[in-house]
């Protein structure tokens, strides 16, 4: 299915956000996801489905002011 | 030293982790700071991305590190980011901004309540990014917030204490609600004046990360927070207008 990663168009196998992590190829990185500007614990990627047309964000630590 | 949400902070000093010219001036600009709080961020990662690195890199400096929601223009926007920033970060602390406008970075003061009331409601300590304000800082402290952080000037302008009338309001009308100058600052002699005014602690990222010597200048204003502190509790003289001399006028010899 089509879904948008950080932006950009990405076509995935992937049911669900934790397969979608493991498909784009973030392994065990440390990041936060949103879906649809809503927060997607870690804990909660494995039973979190995707559907066609989802915005996914992927955030890691970055520097700040 | 400053106490926020119950937790002493050993230094008055804080300080952002951005614009450094490289990994190891931000390192020793922090050991030389004596800072005791970290600001940070969440930014978008590719695959395979370096978060991680920067990660190690704040872990190692040994600080508290206090999350930021900068580049949020509202309310929503920054209440998913303090959420991902909190599980990320393993911290309840969330710096909050919500910007109003890109050219001024001044804070949009109904969205900094929303957000502000929706984050506390849900357990985080929120320290906002607001104005010199005292209305807003009510509505604020109404929201939930304990620690309040009024710019001196505009982030990333280095101008000082802009209203510096507004800031002493601000400090007298909450007198016992812990304070952090945020943004603005350009110079050691600013924060120290910041720290004499009563301001809790200073919060900076650009006067260190962009001057010629970022370590030194950290230290620098590591000092000028020390001696502002030294002289708040010295308790200083009051101006006035007209001259009085110091020297005794007593035994004056008649020369004239």
């Amino acid at each position: 299915m089509k879904i948008t990663v950080n932006g950009t168009s990405e076509d995935l196998a992937a049911q669900t956000l934790d397969e979608a992590l493991r498909e784009l190829g973030y392994g065990d990185a440390r990041v936060a996801t949103a879906v649809n500007e809503a927060f997607v614990p870690a804990a909660a990627r494995q039973a979190h489905a995707l559907e066609p047309g989802d915005r996914v964000e992927i955030l890691a630590p970055r520097q700040g002011g | 030293m400053p106490v926020f949400y119950g937790t002493e902070i050993a230094s008055a000093l804080m300080l952002g982790t951005a614009q450094y010219p490289s990994p190891a001036d931000l390192a020793e600009a922090f050991r030389r700071s004596g800072a005791g709080i970290a600001t940070v961020s969440l930014r978008r990662e590719a695959a395979g991305g370096d978060g991680s690195g920067f990660w190690d890199i704040i872990r190692r400096l040994g600080v508290r590190v206090l999350p930021n929601t900068a580049g949020c223009y509202s309310a929503a926007e920054a209440v998913t980011t303090a959420q991902m920033a909190r599980e990320m970060f393993d911290t309840d602390w969330i710096k909050l901004e919500v910007i109003g406008h890109a050219d001024t970075l001044q804070p949009d003061p109904f969205g900094l309540v929303e957000a502000a009331a929706i984050l506390s409601a849900d357990g985080f300590r929120v320290f906002p990014y607001t104005t010199e304000d005292g209305i807003l800082a009510a509505r604020l402290l109404e929201a939930g917030c304990e620690v309040l952080m009024p710019w001196g000037a505009p982030i990333g302008t280095g101008r000082g204490l802009n209203n510096i009338y507004g800031l002493r309001t601000l400090r007298a009308q909450f007198p016992d609600v812990p304070m952090v100058i945020d943004a603005g600052l350009g110079l050691p002699s600013q924060a120290a004046q910041a720290i004499e005014m009563g301001f809790d602690a200073v919060l900076l990222n650009t006067a260190v990360a962009r001057a010629g010597d970022p370590p030194a200048m950290a230290e620098a204003f590591a000092r000028a927070v020390e001696a502002g502190r030294m002289a708040r509790a010295a308790d200083p003289m009051e101006p006035r207008d007209m001259a009085a001399p110091s020297t005794p006028q007593i035994g004056l010899a008649m020369l004239a």
